[in-house]
């Protein structure tokens, strides 16, 4: 059985549609990201999945129950990160771990298998109130409170925002671990760069997937030749990127700056002629990122 | 002056806690300048400081030439501050933002006007200029945000993560503005953790445990930490502080 199934969810809030069409469906043991910026309709999706808000059309599954009918039982069996820390500021992280136990009818120690790992980081601050936690550390409780009634789906809604680069590949590590046990795990974020760690993906933009695939199967549609290029004076060699005719799209990343051209492979030289009066000049072919992919995505939905 | 910001010995404490530990670094008039660091590792009470809004518990420091502890005035007409969480009025218009901030920055009636026309221009958003700022998308209110942010025209402005959760594309148009402000030789100190964006900058500052470990290009720390990138060097510095903290 499919542990998620999302069959032509429309959501509006009035003239804006939040959702547009969207159909997907997650495997077991699945970690399947929904990858796009805020305003795309993700936390929309992840609170019609959890039975918190109703969609205008279509219908959608988890573990077999359906949204509307078995809200529920829905409710008993999944495990939900929203994307605001949304745990008691004021009482301890054991506490507020014990308060989800109960709620949910079972005990800290029933499933402490599953949240041990997670919970060894922070148990050394278990008497401190949730609200003077650092943003990594209120990740894990959050983590641990969506984990601790050993739900069979966890949907995650941007556990990582807004949180340091090392406590977001310390959480990224926590979810492949939970992925083992069997857990299907729907997670969204707006870095690009965690779309490689996810098994499938969905790329969403303005309510509408954009593309679905396996991180590789993404990279691999975008076709056109591409070159990094880098110049002592940044500013200038954009602006002449920009200006230039053949030049297709030109987007800043790290250190260079990724050139298409409407031309293809064929303006290689062209281009490289073009730009010869800049000093410290590179200019090198570069194979697309998923962020490439986002971008190029975006550019076509414009259209 | 060609130094936008200088300090010494910078530090605040907190009790026992010391955010900020006798921080020591200067940045150039134009310089698009990266402050990063871990969630705590003390980056929001230092740019506090040197905004004016905290007082150093010892140290000193000096931004657009005026001393942060006691010219804190001076310190805030010369400086503009932007940050992700807090920046516009979501219930007045995107011309009544620009007024609102116009006045408190001390502008001309006149010289408001022209802002403004100037502004809706560059940023293209003539149509939009009676719309309240609540109905803009996320990427065009911090467009917008940056722009007032410099209204003034002053010689720093501080940017507290700008970028967080905008589209990919909005989140370069962003960097754009930024280099475009640079270019005009204006200061930019800007915090971020999308580690892309750190090698943007200039010059870069890590921060671990309220002490500066690094500072210097993207391309020489990267040498420096035999890192691919920065988001290498990032996690070898920072992943120090997190094991002697647990």
């Amino acid at each position: 059985m499919q542990p998620i199934i999302i069959n032509n969810i429309d959501k509006k809030f009035g003239d804006v549609k939040a959702l547009n069409n969207v159909s997907f469906s997650v495997e077991e043991g699945e970690l399947f990201g929904l990858i796009g910026p805020d305003g795309a309709g993700k936390s929309t999706l992840f609170r019609i999945l959890t039975t918190l808000l109703l969609a205008d059309k279509g219908s959608a599954s988890v573990m077999g129950m359906d949204v509307v009918k078995d809200y529920k039982k829905i409710r008993r069996s999944v495990g939900y990160m929203p994307g605001r820390f949304s745990l008691y500021q004021d009482l301890s992280i054991e506490e507020n771990l014990r308060f989800f136990a109960t709620i949910f009818n079972t005990t800290v120690e029933q499933n402490y298998d599953l949240i041990k790992d997670i919970y060894v980081q922070i148990e050394p601050f278990k008497k401190r109130p949730a609200g003077k936690l650092s943003g990594g550390m209120k990740q894990k409780l959050a983590l641990c409170c969506a984990l601790v009634h050993k739900p069979s789906v966890l949907f995650l809604d941007e556990p990582t925002t807004g949180v340091d680069p090392v406590s977001r590949k310390e959480f990224w590590e926590m979810l492949q671990r939970l992925r083992e046990k069997g857990i299907a795990i729907l997670v969204s974020t707006p870095y690009m760069d965690e779309a490689v760690l996810c098994d499938r993906v969905a790329l969403i933009q303005k309510g509408e997937l954009m593309d679905i695939n396996t991180p590789e199967g993404i990279v691999r549609r975008f076709a056109q030749p591409m070159w990094a290029v880098g110049a002592g004076d940044r500013y200038r060699l954009m602006q002449d990127l920009r200006s230039y005719e053949d030049t297709a799209s030109c987007y800043a990343f790290g250190e260079y700056l990724h050139v298409t051209l409407k031309s293809g492979g064929a303006g290689e030289d062209a281009l490289c002629q073009y730009l010869s009066p800049h000093q410290d000049l590179t200019m090198f072919r570069t194979s697309a990122g998923i962020e490439d992919c986002f971008m190029y995505l975006m550019q076509e939905q414009n259209q | 002056m060609d130094k936008a910001i200088v300090t010494d010995q910078l530090t605040r404490r907190f009790g026992d806690f010391i955010a900020t530990d006798a921080i020591t670094f200067s940045v150039d008039r134009g310089e698009i300048f990266g402050f990063l660091g871990a969630n705590g590792a003390g980056k929001t009470t230092a740019m506090r400081m040197l905004c004016g809004l905290l007082k150093p518990s010892s140290g000193h420091a000096k931004v657009a030439g005026y001393d942060i502890a006691t010219q804190t005035e001076l310190v805030k007409k010369n400086i503009g501050y932007m940050s992700q969480k807090f920046s516009l009025y979501e219930d007045l218009t995107v011309k009544e933002n620009i007024r609102f901030y116009g006045g408190i920055y001390g502008l001309s009636n006149q010289r408001i006007k022209e802002k403004t026309a100037q502004l809706l221009d560059k940023l293209q958003i003539t149509k939009e200029a009676n719309q309240l700022v609540s109905s803009l998308p996320l990427g065009w209110k911090q467009k917008l945000a940056f722009s007032i942010a410099i209204l003034h025209d002053p010689s720093i402005v501080f940017l507290d993560e700008p970028t967080g959760g905008v589209d990919p594309v909005t989140r370069r148009q962003f960097w754009d503005l930024i280099y475009e402000a640079a270019h005009q030789n204006v200061t930019v100190f800007v915090t971020t953790h999308y580690m892309d964006e750190a090698e943007y900058c200039d010059r870069i500052s890590m921060m671990v445990d309220g002490k500066i470990k690094a500072l210097d290009t993207p391309r020489k720390l990267k040498e420096q930490f035999s890192a691919v990138s920065m988001n290498d060097v990032f996690l070898q510095l920072a992943r120090q502080q997190t094991v002697s903290n647990q």
